[in-house]
């Protein structure tokens, strides 16, 4: 790996990348930079051209226009290209793209310049890499789990100690539990070999539990860049905040560094406008507690075991002569949506009491 | 995970699939030297059309309604009609019935039964006629043409319509009778339907297969359009009149595909959802397990008894005197030969359309596979017709070269081998392309080493098939073949022609001996392609 501290700090550095497919523009110039040795996900819905900027990342086609650079030289610019082969980049493919013509250990020395025994020892090596026994060399993929063969194409893809991993949704045609438990050992895995990785992805959860820095696309666009904490609860626009996980959104009038709203005034930090704006909580911050501000009746819940999730109607707020209602405050009477551990609490019909943690996130107002 | 499960999976979610597909589509046609190369090939396949098209139009109107509207012409009309009317219907019941028997109830043997269905397809049909002649001499008229073609063509319906009916997913049949239906209910509204596309393909092949076939109804003199235009062209070389009556067959062949493109629509009965099917139920036959073998076995003694009872009959009658060595030899390295080159080059002309139509799929690769389409309903008269006259007028050089004959015998089964290719390459989707391109191997290496290797199967059944073919083509090798050429088809043929029944035996049996192995590779690959 090389280091080029005064050049660029970034391992990956991704400039105004343009491309278009038959005259619909796919990616409208994205800016994207990756430090060595971090993860980035990059999530977005169907569509929003997130799987052809990692095709670009690989070399599997040209950029219309921008720049890519990788541990500081150019790989693709305006007179320049790479191919994926002359690339240092592993690619892992969301079934794996397992040679089904191969043995799994024929599979993981397909880049390997060794030959014979150097190479089988090595296979060996990678297997145990990815917590596999070094006797599924001989098997063939087909006779693999899931899981399996994506812990294989993973192997495969470090056999070459690439500058960077590319993973394109490897996650998502397995099921649920494997799902979690292949996620955690793909990422424990490339952590240990110090990788830089970029994971495609339209699982939003998964893209929070695995990134150190996560990237959403949206309209071939990054709409956001940065830490899962951050972009989960400070989202910079609604269609982000919504993609990310569940949002409630209320009319909000936005006064100072207060939002008056439904569920009363909520503290929202730099409020990019003032006066009528939406105002966006997660479900988790808003709890229910006895003698709570905020009263408000259960319309009807949905039980998922652990935890069920719960429609309020708020109720309308009325004002009294201590605390006259400030005349832009919305009256409420809004349904929203909670989640709450306890469905006992929570029947059709119930009055409940709420109360709101943390800030708030606003947005300007639109219709 | 297997490609057939990432299929039914990319089908459950096409949604999420969809920015993958996208990248595929519109502009993007492929690599040009592959796509100039394609547009060749596609042009050369339409040869036989443009020549007949080409031919009509140089006749004149006069001319082409003088030769069309007469009563000769009108006479093989009604010939050519019968015998598609009456032939048709007969093999789809035997097809359909006999899957269905083979397939789906408790008949005892079935395993046997399905290979024998499909066996007769080893026996070209033009032998299966010499067989019932030597049985029957004075066979002749539309029952003679209708008995030799449906023993002859059944299993190209039973055939597609066993493998469908062998993968279709019994959760249907399930629902069907937890939705109230009794089990002969659900064959009509549920299973019949379902056959509907495998059943009109075999339908239209047998059709085709009738309008093309020259040898069998020429030795039972039975006049269709291919034996008037066989004779129109042998006799007098008088070309407008053979082409006018080359015109209207092509045309009844392009109704043809018409109608089947019809009946098909735009239904698609591909199964939906993932996970595993189970086996389907056999239903019991109870009673009508012995008039069910009763019927088996008669059709088995008539499409195959028959024909290897006579074969049989000349081989030992004939004794050591027919075997004539040298002559047999040649006969067979020069049939060889033939296979062999034109199984190669038209497997190697199919590579890129099949390519095209996988890997790029668009307009352009939607236009090559309509060309293939109608260019594989050409009769083997109407191609030789073309390849003769053009060389003849154009260059003169090649005319009557082994070259023209291989040319014609690629025209002729490049869709065989496609359809394999075809499901060959999907069997080797991109992503592993580029997998082993972001290991380090340039994309022509990749290539190499992943796609041309997983399709290398697929590309060798497709051949096997082309050679087959090639084996049994009879029209257009006796109207191509360099002088002195000598296919066994053709050898067989002169010698019955003169009566020597005895001589052409050891031929017939030799062209069996080569169609089995390769007619038994078809009926399992077909096993294996149903539902793609």
């Amino acid at each position: 790996m090389t280091i080029q501290p005064n050049n660029s700090p970034a391992h990956l550095q991704v400039s105004e990348i343009r491309k278009s497919f038959g005259g619909t523009d796919v990616l409208k110039g994205v800016d994207l930079a990756v430090a060595p040795g971090r993860t980035t996900a990059i999530v977005g819905p169907s569509g929003s051209g997130k799987t052809t900027l990692l095709r670009l990342i690989a070399g599997f086609s040209a950029p219309d226009a921008g720049r890519i650079a990788l541990a500081g030289s150019e790989v693709a610019g305006a007179a320049h290209w790479v191919p994926a082969h002359k690339r240092s980049v592993g690619y892992v493919a969301q079934d794996g793209a397992l040679f089904p013509h191969l043995s799994v250990g024929a599979n993981i020395a397909f880049g390997l310049p060794q030959r014979g025994k150097a190479a089988a020892l090595r296979v060996g090596e990678l297997l145990e890499m990815v917590s596999m026994d070094r006797s599924y060399a001989k098997r063939r993929p087909h006779q693999l789990s899931g899981g399996q063969q994506q812990r294989v194409a993973l192997a495969r893809a470090l056999a070459r100690q690439p500058e960077l991993m590319l993973l394109d949704e490897p996650f998502s045609a397995l099921d649920a539990g494997l799902r979690v438990a292949t996620r955690r050992a793909v990422s424990q895995t490339l952590e240990q070999a110090g990788v830089t990785t970029i994971l495609v992805t339209h699982d939003q959860a998964e893209a929070l539990s695995f990134a150190d820095q996560v990237a959403v696309m949206r309209d071939g666009k990054l709409a956001q860049i940065g830490s899962p904490f951050v972009v989960y609860t400070r989202p910079t626009d609604r269609a982000t905040a919504e993609f990310l996980g569940d949002a409630v959104v209320l009319e909000a009038w936005m006064e100072g560094s207060l939002a008056l709203c439904s569920l009363g005034g909520i503290p929202v930090r730099r409020p990019p406008a003032q006066g009528k704006v939406h105002l966006m909580l997660r479900p988790e911050q808003i709890r229910i507690a006895t003698g709570g501000p905020i009263r408000g009746r259960v319309v009807d819940t949905d039980y998922f075991g652990p935890e069920t999730t719960v429609r309020i109607q708020l109720e309308p707020m009325k004002g009294d002569a201590e605390h006259p209602l400030d005349p832009h405050q919305p009256v409420g009477g809004e349904i929203i949506t909670i989640r709450h551990w306890n469905a006992m609490l929570a029947r059709p019909g119930t009055e409940l009491s709420l109360k709101v943690v943390g800030e708030g996130v606003v947005f300007p107002w639109s219709d | 995970m297997t490609s057939s499960q990432s299929t039914t999976a990319a089908v459950a979610s096409g949604a999420k699939k969809s920015p993958k597909l996208a990248k595929g589509r519109g502009t993007r046609l492929g690599p040009w030297p592959v796509v100039v190369l394609c547009a060749l090939i596609a042009a050369f396949s339409l040869i036989p059309l443009g020549f007949v098209a080409v031919a009509t139009v140089n006749a004149g109107w006069d001319t082409a309604v003088a030769m069309v509207f007469r009563p000769r012409v009108g006479e093989l009309l009604l010939n050519t009609l019968k015998l598609v009317l009456i032939t048709v219907p007969l093999c789809v019941v035997i097809g359909v019935g006999g899957a269905w028997l083979v397939e789906r109830t408790s008949l005892a043997g079935h395993k046997v039964w399905a290979v024998l269905l499909a066996a007769p397809l080893a026996i070209p049909a033009f032998v299966n006629s010499y067989a019932w002649v030597s049985a029957i001499p004075s066979l002749g008229g539309i029952f003679g043409g209708v008995l030799i073609s449906v023993l002859s063509y059944f299993p190209l319906v039973y055939i597609p319509v066993a493998a469908v009916l062998s993968r279709l997913d019994p959760a249907l049949e399930q629902s069907a009778a937890s939705l109230g239906l009794g089990p002969w209910r659900v064959f009509f509204r549920v299973i019949l339907p379902q056959l509907r596309i495998a059943t009109a393909g075999g339908a239209l092949l047998v059709a085709l297969h009738l309008l093309a076939e020259y040898g069998a109804f020429a030795m039972i003199a039975f006049d269709t359009f291919t034996t008037a235009i066989y004779d129109q062209f042998r006799s007098t070389f008088n070309g407008a009149a053979a082409n006018m009556l080359a015109s209207v067959l092509v045309l009844f062949c392009l109704v043809l595909l018409l109608a089947e493109s019809k009946s098909r629509g735009s239904a698609r009965y591909a199964r939906i959802g993932s996970g595993v099917q189970s086996n389907p139920r056999r239903m019991a036959l109870g009673l009508f397990q012995i008039p069910s073998q009763l019927l088996l076995m008669a059709v088995s003694v008539l499409a195959l008894g028959v024909p290897l009872w006579h074969v049989g009959r000349w081989v030992l009658a004939g004794g050591a005197t027919i075997w004539e060595g040298p002559v047999l030899i040649n006969a067979l390295l020069q049939t060889l030969g033939y296979g062999l080159a034109g199984a190669i080059l038209t497997t190697v002309l199919a590579f890129p359309l099949a390519y095209l139509v996988i890997r790029h799929p668009g307009p352009f690769s939607k236009l090559l596979e309509a060309a293939n389409y109608i260019s594989s309903s050409m009769p083997g008269i109407v191609v030789a017709l073309a390849l003769v006259t053009i060389t003849v007028h154009n260059v003169p050089a090649i005319y009557q070269s082994s070259f023209v004959l291989v040319a014609a015998y690629a025209l002729l089964f490049m869709p065989r081998a496609l359809v394999n290719l075809r499901a060959g390459l999907a069997q080797a989707p991109v992503q592993l392309d580029e997998a082993a391109r972001a290991l380090g191997k340039p994309p022509l290496l990749a290539f190499i080493l992943v796609t041309l290797r997983l399709s290398a199967p697929a590309a060798a059944g497709g051949a096997a098939l082309v050679f087959l073919g090639i084996v049994n083509e009879l029209t257009a090798t006796l109207l191509l073949a360099p002088n002195g050429t000598r296919t066994l088809a053709t050898q067989f043929w002169s010698l019955s022609n003169e009566i020597d029944y005895m001589g052409a035996a050891p031929y017939a049996l030799l062209m069996i001996v080569l169609s089995a192995p390769m007619t038994y590779l078809l009926f399992v690959q077909s096993k294996k392609a149903a539902g793609q």
